[in-house]
């Protein structure tokens, strides 16, 4: 590979970092891309069949080209911005949702060494980046001059950075456990232990360990990417789409885009937290990116499977449940960590 | 003069931190106000990356932009602001302004120029050799050296934390509450009660019949 890729790097000389930077960008992007296009049919497709229902089956074999028709449908519509928006601001809050999910990817390892940033401080800098995605939801219900988008920009605003407090407390534990800021360094860590030494690594990830804050991790993020059940922030029923509500053809598929792919980050980021990553299951079997793949598309189902199940939380509830539930447990949590931790039970020595 | 990568990085992120600053005092508008000072925490986040202080970087990033100023344009959003009445008192709080300004350029021309401050910026610590990570060092001194005046901090910060909680927090007698362990222990014979009705089958169809014989 290094001595095919030589001449191609000579040929640039200097600014060879920054174009064999931005392939391996492209090659992180473009699969995502075709992911969350797939992830939308697949929605349907699993909340039809739930349902008993058939799901789309026009466009193409099996539906197969209902992303591509859609994406189609949404290029060729007018973008319209409401009288009395705040133009400039009202097409930048697209794109400030989007950036976030996609740039998250930098630090993501997909599998030893296949990692775009292998970063220090990679858990630090996800918790920097999932931090900013709220400046697209605010930005975009103010500048919509609109009373339904303001009132999901304040839901939103709100729910978000409570939940953030929860995944935050959740990746402290994880981060006291691995000792270690950098994403490969907590997937390695999982997979050393008595039972990975035994063959059976899936006992040995942190799930398992760190059972309450799994749970507390996958939850808040499924409230802090706004989906249901608690996607009161776009209520159909209520506040129709929320901060969306103005934004036609392509400015509104970005926003589309920007969920799907924060589902995706989350369902990666899970696995790589909770779910020993690329780490095989069990011993007789080899590790490798397949395995993060799986899992991640396991969790995606859970996302699909939840909003098929369960009703809308109410906006109180949601709130409960992120102040006054899980900020106790995490705290608590955090406690009972450390003292195992520091004890001679300690199975993280 | 040394014109490598991070140095032009610099310049750059500079001059986009001297214009965010700018446009803070002077954007009529206060949202877009409060965005450029966003912008303005972020290029200084950058700076500090670019000084391999990675840790106050990201801190920065997920503590004020993420947070704090989550909260301020939250505010800045809810309030009507007249731009022009607020205007109105320019030149009178003209001098006072400019006097802060001098006391404050005063202030850092002290600092910059003093001895204790000069040399030190410019040249790498020792902790940040590349081989260690910002973080863990920073880490490790906090929790050793300055271990009692970081728990006092610490300290200080909750104690302001309960007291805003504290402050703000009134219970009206008039707001009706709702007990979340009363909702989920609801059954549904709380809620429904199911009578059973005889049916009147019978008569609709002689109803009908008599219909259909009367045509």
């Amino acid at each position: 590979m290094e001595s095919f890729l030589q001449p191609v790097a000579d040929l640039f000389g200097p600014l060879w970092v920054v174009v064999w930077t931005l392939v391996k960008i492209i090659a992180i992007v473009a699969p995502l891309m075709g992911a969350v296009a797939y992830m939308t049919l697949a929605e349907r497709k699993v909340i039809g069949f739930m349902q008993v229902r058939i799901g789309p089956n026009r466009a193409g074999p099996f539906g197969l080209l209902q992303p591509v028709a859609d994406g189609l449908k949404l290029l060729f519509k007018e973008i319209i911005a409401p009288t009395r928006a705040s133009k400039s601001l009202f097409f930048l809050g697209p794109v400030l949702a989007i950036a976030p999910a996609l740039a998250a990817w930098a630090v993501v390892p997909f599998s030893d060494g296949l990692v775009l940033a292998n970063v220090n401080a990679g858990l630090l800098f996800l918790m920097a980046i999932t931090s900013l995605e709220v400046y697209g939801v605010i930005i975009s219900g103010w500048a919509s001059n609109s009373k339904y988008a303001m009132l999901g920009t304040l839901r939103a605003a709100a729910q978000m950075v409570s939940y953030e407090l929860s995944l935050g407390f959740a990746l402290i534990c994880v981060l006291m456990v691995s000792g270690s800021l950098n994403l490969t360094e907590i997937v390695t860590g999982q997979g050393e232990g008595y039972f990975a030494s035994m063959g059976l690594g899936i006992l040995s990830w942190n799930w398992l360990s760190l059972l309450p804050m799994f749970g507390v991790f996958f939850i808040s993020g499924i409230a802090e990417t706004n989906r249901a059940p608690f996607d009161v922030v776009e209520g159909e029923s209520e506040i129709v789409a929320g901060h969306m509500i103005e934004y036609s053809g392509m400015s509104f598929a970005i926003f589309f885009l920007a969920e799907y792919a924060n589902m995706i980050l989350v369902s990666v980021l899970t696995t790589v937290f909770f779910l020993g990553g690329w780490l095989s299951p069990v011993g007789f079997l080899p590790d490798g990116i397949w395995w993060l793949l799986a899992k991640a598309a396991f969790l995606l189902f859970v996302f699909l499977w939840v909003r098929a199940t369960f009703p809308r939380f109410r906006y109180d509830q949601i709130m409960r449940l992120g102040w006054k539930v899980f900020i106790p447990l995490c705290l608590f949590w955090v406690f009972v960590l450390g003292i195992w931790i520091m004890s001679p039970l300690s199975i993280w020595k | 003069m040394d014109l490598s990568f991070p140095t032009l990085c610099f310049y750059l992120f500079s001059a986009i931190l001297v214009f965010a600053g700018l446009r803070v005092i002077t954007s009529r508008n206060p949202v877009h106000a409060v965005l450029h000072l966003v912008l303005a925490f972020f290029t200084s986040g950058m700076i500090w990356m670019l000084m391999q202080a990675e840790f106050l970087a990201i801190a920065i990033v997920l503590i004020y932009i993420g947070a704090v100023m989550v909260l301020f344009l939250f505010v800045v959003m809810m309030l009507d602001m007249n731009v022009d009445r607020m205007r109105e008192g320019f030149w009178r709080y003209l001098p006072v302004g400019l006097v802060v300004a001098a006391i404050m350029v005063a202030e850092m021309a002290v600092v910059l120029n003093g001895h204790y401050f000069s040399g030190v910026t410019l040249q790498p610590s020792p902790l940040t050799d590349g081989s260690l990570s910002n973080t863990r060092e920073l880490a490790k001194i906090i929790f050793t050296d300055y271990a009692y005046p970081f728990e006092l901090a610490s300290l200080i910060l909750l104690v302001a934390m309960i007291a805003a909680v504290m402050l703000t927090h009134r219970r009206r007698e008039s707001a009706r509450r709702i007990d979340p362990a009363q909702q989920i222990a609801v059954k549904a014979r709380d809620r429904l009660v199911i009578h059973s009705v005889a049916p009147e089958k019978a008569d609709v169809v002689t109803s009908a019949q008599q219909e259909e014989s009367a045509k």
